[in-house]
């Protein structure tokens, strides 16, 4: 049987996520957080005894790249996204100092 | 009063002298206009993909085993899941589960003697970017360069017991990472930053008390300061019947005091995982045999050989490999020189003294190595005084001027020349008949304000000795 998501299961993941979800919202998040874990729970039905436990697919190994300044100056090209910028930097709401 | 034991355990972060971040080819300069040395990896884009930076994992290597490490043959990154500003991909890429190198020790040396501490691992991540706070419009402002630099992580076991052990490791970690070239490590630059894990307990308890994390510890200074002071406030809680609450606090040096950082809802719950980005590293034996036999000579044993090879003094040979740089110097010069002593005693007067004089780090000191030799080499061979020599050395220290050509230009070489010696005392008997009549009546004294007078006439550029026996030659002619 999979976890069944509290609303103390909400609150933390809320936290962790930085999101403010509340009344119906937060209903139907939790409502289909529920359904994936009861999705993935199939899995358990596996027998993985023996089975070694993967992290990587593909099975390579030392993938390198050699110590080169390859990358120049692309501050333009990389704040053009930003939402708002000032003085060549990132512009965020205030954090703790 | 009760008696208590404080117990330290250190992590500290260790900015790798690579040239380029560790999961992109951008520069890792320090100082850069902000924002100019980013690109979709380090900052963060979706879909940008890391490759792992070959000179991180050397230097990790080099780092884990000077410190008597073992080696995960086998490591892995891991994702650590926080949101954050100064973290654009809302995660860190580190090592949690397979860390590179673990269970290693270095040792330090207190007044008490030798000792031992742990390293419990030490593990390769990225560094995060740099926040800074903007009065005016009251929000952040963020600068990606930093974001991405290799570090090390280098987690002590709980073995320091006082603030003299504390700086005594820190000081050894730091001129270790020197000698290896693979940090610099800088505290006000931030390339060596120590966070501070303390907790007290009843002396002879046995029973740990709860511990408390500072960070924002930015001199050595700083964590002597604030372990006093956490020390304080932990065992005056105690004292009080309050428990201690485990937190990170955060240092201000200015007002000498901490605060709690992260409030209690906030808890650390990072959900670390795999990076599936990053395939696994396996390190094979011949790899680490590679780094065995190309390790650089460190400071103990440059001392033990400063004093069997060199024949230093043990006082000369500690303060000369204090700076992996000054002694690398000091090699080379000595080895230009052929007189290692005298090369020796100038590295412990002149280069020493013109150091503190102009208040520079030992790492910024840039002359040739050649040119001090051949000042060395020159003052044996009598072509300048002593006291000229300070001289010309402050010209090599300044602007590496060659001392050969100063000399000349300058008119510093002893003077060879017999007749202009001969001159020069004439001249100087001739405007003090007082002090010479004196002289002639058998009074010794006046006889060092004749080679005073001398040795000012001649600005230096004769030999005190070559002096000293013209005015001899000139006494016992006029006393026949």
């Amino acid at each position: 049987m999979a976890k069944i998501i509290d609303d103390e299961t909400m609150e933390n993941v809320c936290l962790l996520a930085k999101l403010s979800l509340e009344g119906e919202e937060r209903e139907a998040a939790r409502a289909e957080m529920q359904k994936m874990l009861t999705y993935v729970e199939k899995l358990d039905q596996l027998d993985t005894e023996g089975t070694e436990p993967l992290s990587h697919i593909f099975g390579s190994e030392n993938v390198f790249r050699e110590d080169e300044i390859v990358n120049g100056n692309q501050k333009d090209a990389m704040l053009f996204h930003a939402p708002r910028t000032k003085d060549g930097q990132y512009h965020v709401p205030k954090t703790i100092g | 009063m009760k008696q208590y034991e404080t117990v330290i355990g250190l992590e500290v972060h260790i900015e790798l002298a690579t040239k380029t971040k560790i999961f992109c080819g951008c520069s890792t300069e320090f100082g850069g206009e902000p924002n100019t040395h980013t690109c979709p990896v380090c900052a963060g884009m979706p879909g940008a993909l890391p490759v792992l930076n070959r000179q991180v994992v050397e230097f990790a290597l080099k780092a884990g085993i000077a410190a008597n490490c073992q080696i995960n043959q086998l490591c892995r990154f891991d994702r650590k899941n926080y949101f954050y500003p100064d973290n654009p991909q809302n995660y860190q890429i580190s090592q949690l589960y397979l860390p590179v190198c673990h269970d290693g020790w270095i040792e330090i040396e207190t007044s008490a003697g030798k000792k031992k501490i742990r390293i419990h691992e030490m593990h390769m991540e990225e560094d995060a970017g740099k926040l800074i706070h903007d009065e005016w419009e009251d929000c952040s402002l963020v600068d990606y360069n930093r974001s991405g630099v290799p570090l090390i992580e280098i987690v002590s076991e709980p073995d320091m017991r006082s603030a003299e052990e504390v700086i005594s490791y820190l000081d050894k970690l730091r001129c270790m990472m020197q000698y290896l070239g693979v940090s610099d490590c800088k505290l006000q630059e931030g390339s060596m930053r120590a966070d501070v894990n303390l907790s007290v307990c009843e002396a002879g308890s046995g029973v740990w008390g709860t511990r408390t994390e500072m960070k924002n510890l930015n001199s050595f200074k700083a964590i002597t300061r604030a372990i006093e002071a956490e020390r304080e406030r932990q065992i005056e809680l105690l004292e009080m019947g309050k428990p201690v609450i485990q937190e990170t606090r955060r240092w201000d040096d200015n007002k000498e005091s901490s605060r709690a950082m992260r409030s209690k809802e906030d808890a650390r719950d990072y959900r670390y995982f795999p990076d599936p980005d990053l395939p696994p590293v396996h390190i094979s034996d011949e790899w680490i045999q590679r780094i065995r036999n190309t390790q650089p000579e460190l400071r103990e044993e440059k001392q033990q050989r400063y004093q069997d090879e060199l024949g230093l003094s043990d006082y000369d040979a500690r303060v000369l490999t204090e700076s992996a740089h000054l002694a690398a110097l000091f090699e080379k010069t000595a080895e230009l020189s052929q007189n290692p002593k005298k090369t020796a005693a100038w590295f412990m007067g002149e280069v020493l003294r013109l150091i503190k004089e102009y208040g520079t780090e030992p790492e910024k000191v840039c002359f040739s190595p050649k040119h001090l030799a051949r000042l060395i080499c020159m003052v044996e061979e009598k072509k300048v005084s002593p006291a000229n020599a300070k001289k010309v050395f402050e010209h090599i220290f300044d602007e590496d001027t060659d001392p050969e050509a100063f000399v000349r230009e300058h008119g510093l070489g002893i003077v060879q020349d017999a007749d202009l010696l001969q001159r020069v005392l004439q001249k100087v008997l001739a405007e003090n008949p007082g002090p010479l009549s004196e002289l002639l009546g058998g009074k010794e004294k006046v006889f060092g304000f004749f080679v005073g007078q001398m040795m000012r006439e001649l600005k230096g550029t004769a030999s005190p000795e070559a002096v000293r026996e013209a005015l001899m030659e000139e006494i016992k002619k006029n006393r026949r």
